[in-house]
């Protein structure tokens, strides 16, 4: 199983770096969702700084969103996804080939916006670098988690673009939640670390439990 | 178009269709939810004592509690004949699984009104960022998502799987949304039964406790009545289509 998901992710990976399309808009989309956060919070104020942790996740969500609705939307233009479930593989290595191929895009969209989100406000870490990169990790881990299987299951709909925000929002906040806490204090306040790793255990768990459902149920979401 | 075709081809037979009776069970909800009603009418302003810091604001209590019990319990119904339709693959659990997640965004939509109306008398404020307010305001998002799935274009059984799973994981994440925010931020809720945290907070009058729970039961019979109604309207909604299938065949014959 785990290597027909990992040829899919390949397979994945691998035209991504032919057209460059995907990526491309997503780094660019991250640049101008910092260009329109410098316009919401003036960046010369010093008050600014305490917006900043949250900015990171605003940047994952909103670039993220893109990249997951073409992952699934990319695969019906010539049908190819019947392709995918006709072939001699469950469907759950679909999932795990799709969620690894989304998973490293947005790792990568993080390493390139991120520094540049730091870089432009100006903003000084105060904390360990070592945990803000797992908590990046965790919370990318569960929001491309449950974002992959719910776009496999908007992409049923002609509207998906528009359905998959509504069914992805409401349903990851217990990790952004989670996350956007864990960020602010590991990049402000480390005194505080024995809390913010309580909240990284409240997301590794909520990974678990819906990585676990997800594919359990992406049975039903991909019968032909 | 249709003078037309009344030319061309003789009038149709009159269908057969059997005359809806109101069952017994719709009779025997129907009776309950009323009697219920009317008696929880007659605790919640006869019998329950006034609340001393609130005065008679604190009655809305008795519509509000209800309604977030019936909404969370309409979500799990969901839940559960989602997954029983998952399972089975019978078109009534889909069917009783759509028409629960409506009847609970009208519940919630009175949780999410009732609530703030209460709140700006009590706690001075309309709205707080508080883990029950927020779990119902996630959890009304959910139940409009879920609405949403289900308008999607496509046949039927797509649909209610695709519907089934949104309402799994869904009911999954109320939960850890709960947890979630409880952990963030927590001030403004009493508790209201059992001791609570602090050993000071709130304590419900014995009066209170029976009209609330009167209440309880009287939207408990509510939700079952307009679940058993939605039901039969859905099932109707679906014959109907039916007889138009029948129909378009044998037009095209």
């Amino acid at each position: 199983m785990l290597r027909a998901a990992l040829t899919i992710a390949k397979k994945d990976i691998y035209s991504e770096l032919r057209t460059k399309q995907v990526l491309g808009t997503m780094i660019i989309f991250a640049g101008l969702v910092i260009l329109v956060l410098s316009f919401a919070f003036d960046p010369a104020n010093n008050t600014t700084k305490a917006v900043i942790p949250g900015a990171v996740w605003i940047i994952i969500v909103f670039s993220g969103i893109l990249g997951l609705n073409r992952s699934l939307v990319s695969e019906q233009r010539n049908d190819t996804m019947h392709g995918l479930l006709v072939a001699p593989m469950e469907a759950s290595s679909i999932y795990l080939g799709k969620f690894m191929a989304n998973f490293s895009m947005i790792l990568i969209v993080e390493a390139v916006s991120i520094p540049f989100l730091f870089l432009l406000f100006d903003f000084k870490v105060n904390g360990s670098i070592l945990y803000f990169i797992l908590v990046l990790f965790v919370g990318s881990f569960g929001f491309i988690a449950i974002g992959t299987f719910l776009a496999a299951l908007a992409s049923n709909s002609k509207s998906s673009e528009m359905l998959l925000p509504l069914l992805l929002f409401p349903m990851t906040s217990p990790v952004l939640i989670g996350v956007t806490q864990a960020t602010k204090i590991i990049l402000t306040n480390m005194e505080k670390l024995h809390s913010a790793i309580a909240w990284l255990q409240l997301v590794a768990a909520y990974d678990v439990i819906f990585f676990v459902l997800c594919f359990l149920l992406i049975e039903y979401v991909l019968e032909v | 178009m249709s003078i037309n075709l009344e030319r061309e081809k003789a009038p149709l037979p009159a269908a057969d269709l059997s005359p809806v009776k109101s069952s017994l069970l719709t009779k025997i909800l129907y009776g309950s939810m009323a009697a219920a009603m009317l008696a929880a009418f007659y605790f919640i302003f006869l019998y329950a004592e006034i609340e001393k810091t609130m005065g008679a604001v604190q009655k809305i209590f008795y519509m509000h509690v209800p309604s977030a019990w019936v909404a969370f319990l309409a979500f799990f119904v969901t839940f559960v004949f989602s997954i029983l339709f998952l399972i089975k693959r019978k078109r009534i659990f889909d069917t009783y699984a759509y028409v629960s997640a409506e009847i609970g965004v009208v519940f919630t939509i009175i949780v999410l009104t009732t609530g703030p109306i209460w709140a700006k008398s009590s706690w001075n404020t309309w709205w707080a960022w508080e883990p029950r307010l927020t779990t119902t305001l996630i959890l009304f998002f959910l139940f409009v998502a879920y609405l949403m799935v289900r308008q999607m274009d496509g046949v039927w059984d797509k649909k209610a799987r695709l519907a089934a799973v949104f309402g799994i994981i869904g009911f999954a994440d109320v939960p850890i949304v709960f947890f979630a925010i409880r952990w963030w931020q927590s001030k403004f809720h009493p508790i209201v039964f059992g001791d609570g945290p602090s050993q000071q907070g709130g304590g419900i009058a014995p009066s209170m406790l029976v009209a609330l729970l009167v209440t309880i039961a009287a939207f408990t019979f509510l939700y079952a009545y307009l679940l058993h109604k939605g039901v039969s309207f859905e099932n109707m909604k679906i014959k109907v289509d039916h007889y138009k299938e029948k129909l378009r065949e044998r037009l095209e014959n």
